[in-house]
């Protein structure tokens, strides 16, 4: 019931926007507020009915959505089916704190409030979605819905090349979809939902009546082709997918590999596929460059919603689908993969160094920071896949604060870039003490979140069984690059005397309230998350060590 | 239980010291300021001294909880009592007490005080993680928790562009020895499984000497030493960092944390003696970075530069000693060395405060009559860090040097020029500054003053500390070795040879006679120099030739590295925005134009005229007939 909530709660909300009328005394602001504030709540209660020390899914909710006999070619069944683990409840939390934080940022727009705020809950309740299904069919409809009120978020409300910008954006989010939904297609064909089939094939009366070692007996006939083919259920159960005894004999995408393109098996191929869906919403190297683009046309809510949370999708779709589903993949190609992270390391950094515009150097940054996420995924370890999700949330946190403190700058004078500043310390220091907090949080200083997720993606790539040790070796040079585009461009803006490029000094007044409200929580945040790492690793753990399993073999 | 509590006392102090200060940074009132922060450190100093005489000689860990736990690596926030890490104690929070004293006196005009003291109370608070940590991982918060402080410290007064960046440049530069420390700790987890000291060293007796993954781990151990302890090739950020207040010189860049480098290997020392290699490396750099740092001294005009390469040629002795396996005389030489320079440092800090903010010696002299505290004081800093017996740095340089006049006489040669570099330049800078005629402005002289009692009263007991400090570890076996012995056990267990050589008394007593012939020799050379012939270092401006204007210019290793690694880095990330991104943008926006242009000449067939939409259909049936004919399918 809670994580409908968390997805429809939003939901409804968009609806009610959208349909009331567009009256300027109407506080869109504080329903869109309200809603995210019982998000927040909704997802506390989700952290605290989670049992840490369990592997499997749980507070599951499942029901029948569709179902249709096609005759031979089986029975489609696509449920509504929810639940999270020690996977996706860290990224749930995370969201809605960054939604909620988003809500707050998104305080000073002014023009078309009612489409605005409709939008923004509208992108909410698909990024819970995202989040907390385990049907694919589910997932992917979250993740397409997604896509729209991004693009309208940045198109309309954008900066100047705003158009260019949520185009590009859209038609290569767009790209990574039809690769996720054509290995989507092919994975349903190829997998059968085993307590349905079950039943179909009366081997048990009801569906509530199948223990493991029936499924076992299931699979087992399906393996010796003793079911028909017109009583396999198929489905687009992520846990069903993920087993792989659930797989048709001889389908396309069975494990034993029969299908080759090119003499690649069709499981590899399909691997890569879901691999760059999402390796561009991540983003990795060459597949980034829409990334600064969104970034620097974005209004400032909408890039912290962004960076804080939709880059993570990327991210937690490696680990639920890209390497969930096809570990036969990952594990082949785990030097490749990995040396792809290291590339978005080293490389975003590098370009992070050449920016004048502190919006894009962040973004960048960002680059380089998720590139840690998949080093961590690709070493298929427990310190590389728990450092990996550590990572994540870190970087929401972290880069949801250094995109408000953009925009901070922003409001004030319309002028992002870091040489149009010096001295700001003068007459912002509640601004720059906080900046420097969120700088030194994210060039990895121990005490910060930052710190940990670096460390242990890095030690998973260290301690990997895959992996040669000079990639993680190579990848440990971000972590000085960090510290040097990061500390520069501290110095460029807030030492040295006061001095502004257009004269703008007296523009230049120090954080009002509501931008420390977003500010302080996020930054005590890392700072909580740097100190008890624990808190965040407890709930990854188990679900990791389980996880890891499928790599054992 | 008591320990534990005693031991997170210790860190606990100067935290709740930042936190009064930082936090309530000009609320909280100015005379208020200094009394809480030294309050602080000189609390954690009565902790470590009861820490030290309840010590039983074995050590005691105190757990506080699991700090990370992923898989089967569980890393604890615990701290480690041996004897070790109370003399790290002693002389972190004892050094640290008096300059935070000194620094009410001097730092109590800047606006920015309260912040000030915050950052040492902050910065003591990581030097004590550093060196009480159990494990390699709280070593490395500590480890950089430090250079962020130094960071904050360095550029304290953030207005001026230069400050800023020698704080950059020590950070960033610290982050590639901290680089290399951070693999050295990814190397110790995958050989050992652990990062705890006790599981490691135990697990290292086992291991044969010279063995591939130790000689890896140390190595990689020792580039962050090297960062830290500013040893070549990543030394250029200390004399850079005298930018800051100078109390923070005498803290953070002379007696406390540039000597953490070494507090981590002979914390190691198993380590490193299963990897003689290492060893001969960090000779090599060691006594190379005393040597060069020490000729660069002899030329600086800057009274605290002067001092800091000093303090990165004393480092490199320190190193020296590690080399050769005398743990201990290293650790003793950490110990003098933080009590002489200190107080030189404060000394110059006195002088500066008296001056009205000068720093350049050619504009001192005679300073004596107006500054005797401080001449008296600094004299004696001055003959202790010369190597004149019987004051401090004599017995603990002189220690170094014995063992390696053992191991290597070539490196003991070098030494001991060093050594004679070393007294010249202290001499000098003595002259300079405190005899002669005064050389600066008029306004200065009538401003000349003795320090307040803050300042001077830490002056004096360091001079006493300078002056006394030897006995701690006389020749013949002192209180030092002896207390610091068990440390070593794992080590004398895995290379027996390594140790227990004994100097027999007649080569000691010549190799002293010697090092004291040199060091007074070079004072007297600086005498004849300075005071009989009024010599005054040539302006800024004078043209300097050969290898004068080499070493004055430190070599030039500054712009070196900006040619070779700076401004290449800066330019590839130049090159791979301008034309990496430009290529894959291109890329993307080519197949958007190539789709787009498609679609618009595929439009074209779209015309409406049913004629040729019939013509199309008869057309394209005939090409299927046809092919059909000749593929079958």
């Amino acid at each position: 019931m809670i994580l409908s909530l968390l997805i429809f709660l939003p939901l409804i909300g968009a609806l009610v926007v959208a349909l009331l009328p567009d009256n300027q005394h109407i506080p869109f602001k504080w329903l869109t507020l309200g809603v995210a504030m019982a998000e927040l709540l909704l997802s506390v209660v989700a952290y605290t009915q989670f049992d840490q020390q369990q592997a499997g899914y749980q507070l599951l909710e499942q029901a029948d959505w569709i179902t249709l006999p096609l005759g031979n070619l089986g029975v489609v069944s696509i449920d509504y089916l929810l639940g999270v683990d020690g996977i996706s409840l860290p990224l749930v939390v995370l969201s809605s704190v960054i939604l909620l934080i988003g809500v707050l940022s998104s305080w000073t727009i002014e023009n078309r409030q009612k489409a605005y705020f409709s939008l923004y809950l509208l992108l909410s309740g698909t990024i819970m979605g995202c989040f907390v299904a385990l049907d694919f069919f589910l997932f992917f409809l979250f993740f397409e819905f997604m896509l729209l009120p991004m693009y309208f978020l940045i198109g309309l409300w954008g900066g100047p090349r705003r158009e260019y910008a949520s185009i590009k954006f859209f038609l290569y989010t767009l790209l990574g979809s039809v690769l996720i939904l054509l290995v989507m297609i092919g994975l349903y064909l190829s997998v059968m939902d085993p307590v349905s089939t079950a039943v179909m094939a009366g081997l048990a009366t009801d569906a509530a009546s199948v223990d493991q070692d029936l499924i076992r007996l299931v699979q087992a006939q399906l393996a010796d082709m003793h079911i028909s083919s017109s009583q396999i259920v198929h489905t687009f159960d992520l846990r069903y997918m993920a087993d792989g005894g659930n797989y048709l004999p001889n389908a396309f995408l069975s494990g034993a590999g029969e299908t080759t393109f090119w003499g690649i098996p069709a499981r590899m191929i399909a691997f890569w596929a879901v691999f760059l869906g999402f390796a561009i919403k991540l983003p990795i190297v060459p597949l980034h460059t829409w990334l600064p683009d969104a970034h620097v046309e974005a209004p400032t809510p909408v890039s912290v919603v962004l960076a804080g949370v939709l880059l993570k999708i990327g991210g937690y779709g490696f680990i639920r689908i890209a390497w969930g589903l096809f570990p036969d993949g990952g594990a082949q190609y785990a030097q490749t993969l990995a040396g792809l992270g290291v590339l978005s390391i080293v490389y975003g950094g590098l370009n992070a160094l050449a920016q004048n515009d502190l919006k894009k150097m962040i973004a960048y940054s960002s680059v380089s920071h998720m590139g840690f996420v998949l080093l961590g995924v690709a070493s298929l370890t427990s310190e590389g896949i728990n450092g990996a999700i550590y990572q994540m949330v870190s970087h929401g946190v972290l880069s949801a604060m250094l995109f408000l403190i953009v925009g901070v700058i922003y409001d004030r004078t319309h002028d992002r870039r870091i040489d149009s500043y010096r001295g700001l310390l003068q007459v912002m220091p509640h601004y720059a003490v906080l900046t420097a907090v969120a700088f030194f949080g994210s060039l990895g200083l121990p005490g910060f979140s930052g710190f940990v997720g670096e460390l242990f993606t890095l030690m998973g790539g260290f301690q990997s069984l895959w992996l040669p040790g000079w990639l993680p070796s190579v990848a440990v040079s971000g972590i000085v690059l960090a510290a040097a585009y990061l500390l520069w461009s501290l110095q460029r803006m807030f030492f040295g005397p006061l001095w502004t490029r257009d004269g703008v000094e007296s523009t230049l007044t120090d954080l009002n309230g509501r931008e420390r409200l977003m500010l302080i929580p996020l930054g005590l945040l890392a700072l909580l998350l740097g100190l008890l790492p624990n808190v965040l690793f407890n709930l990854s753990n188990a679900t990791v060590a389980q996880w890891l399993e499928k790599f054992n073999v | 239980m008591q320990t534990d509590l005693l031991c997170s006392l210790i860190p606990l102090f100067p935290l709740i010291g930042f936190a009064i200060n930082g936090l309530g940074f000009r609320k909280v009132p100015a005379s208020l300021v200094g009394p809480i922060s030294s309050a602080a450190a000189l609390a954690s100093f009565a902790v470590s001294l009861m820490l030290f005489s309840g010590f039983s000689g074995q050590p005691v860990k105190a757990t506080l909880f699991d700090w990370i736990s992923v898989g089967s690596l569980h890393i604890n926030f615990s701290f480690q009592i041996d004897q070790l890490s109370l003399l790290m104690l002693l002389i972190v929070t004892g050094v640290g007490s008096l300059i935070h004293i000194y620094s009410i006196g001097y730092m109590k005009h800047d606006e920015g005080f309260g912040k000030f003291m915050a950052f040492l109370n902050l910065f003591l608070f990581f030097m004590l993680l550093l060196v009480t940590g159990s494990n390699y991982v709280i070593m490395f918060i500590g480890w950089e928790g430090v250079g962020l402080c130094s960071y904050l410290l360095i550029g304290f007064w953030n207005k001026n562009v230069n400050y800023n960046n020698a704080a950059r440049k020590a950070f960033v530069m610290n982050r590639i020895g901290d680089l290399g420390f951070l693999l050295g700790i990814f190397l110790l987890i995958t050989t050992f499984g652990s990062v705890e000291y006790t599981d490691i060293f135990e697990q290292a007796t086992r291991f044969a000497v010279g063995d591939k993954m130790i000689l890896a781990i140390t190595l990689l151990l020792f580039v962050g030493a090297m960062g830290k302890s500013a040893q070549i090739p990543l030394y250029t950020w200390l004399p850079d960092a005298m930018a800051g207040p100078t109390p923070v010189s005498a803290l953070i860049h002379a007696a406390t944390m540039v000597t953490a480098g070494i507090y981590m290997i002979v914390r190691s020392n198993v380590l490193y003696t299963l990897s003689p290699v290492t060893l001969e490396v960090i000779g090599v750099i060691a006594i190379a970075t005393a040597i060069l740092a020490a000729s660069i001294g002899l030329l600086q005009n800057d009274i605290k530069k002067v001092l800091a390469y000093s303090t990165v040629s004393q480092l490199g002795y320190m190193f020296l000693g590690l080399s050769v396996a005398a743990y201990s005389s290293g650790m003793f030489h950490v110990i003098t060395h933080a009590f002489f320079k200190a107080l030189l440092f404060l000394g110059a800090g006195s002088v500066i405060h008296a001056m009205s903010d000068e720093q350049d010696i050619r504009n001192m002299g005679g300073l004596r009559k107006h500054l005797p505290l401080t001449f008296i004081t600094f004299l004696l800093g001055t003959i202790a860090i010369a190597g004149i017996p019987p004051f401090a740095g004599f017995f603990s340089k002189d220690e170094i040097l014995a063992h390696v006049f053992l191991h290597n006489k070539a490196l003991w040669g070098l030494g001991l020029v060093g050594s004679a570099m070393t007294s010249f330049y202290m001499f000098r800078l003595l002259f300079l500054t405190f005899f002669g005629e005064f050389r600066g402005t008029e306004a200065q002289r009538h401003h000349l003053h003795e320090s307040p009692a803050t300042m001077t009263l830490p002056l004096i007991v360091l001079a006493v500390l300078s002056v006394a400090g030897g006995l701690l570890n006389l020749p013949g076996g002192g209180w030092l070795s002896h207390f610091m012995e068990p440390l070593f056990a794992g080590s004398a267990q895995v290379s027996p040879e390594a140790f227990g050589h004994e100097i027999d008394h007649s080569t000691e007593y010549m190799l002293m006679g010697i090092s004291t012939a040199v060091a007074i020799g070079s004072a007297i050379a600086a005498y004849v120099v300075y005071i009989s012939r009024h010599a005054v270092p040539a302006p800024e401006s004078a043209e300097r030739s050969g290898i004068a204007k080499l070493v004055y210019n430190k070599y030039f290793v500054d712009e070196l590295y900006e040619i070779a690694i700076v401004r290449p880095i800066r330019a590839l990330g130049d090159a791979l925005y301008n034309f990496g991104e430009f290529i894959i943008d291109g890329i993307v926006n080519g197949v958007a134009w190539i789709v787009r242009a498609a679609s618009a000449q595929l439009r074209l067939l779209q015309s409406g005229s049913i004629g040729f939409y019939v013509f199309a259909m008869v057309f394209s049936i005939a090409v299927i007939v046809i092919v059909r004919f000749f593929v079958r399918f």
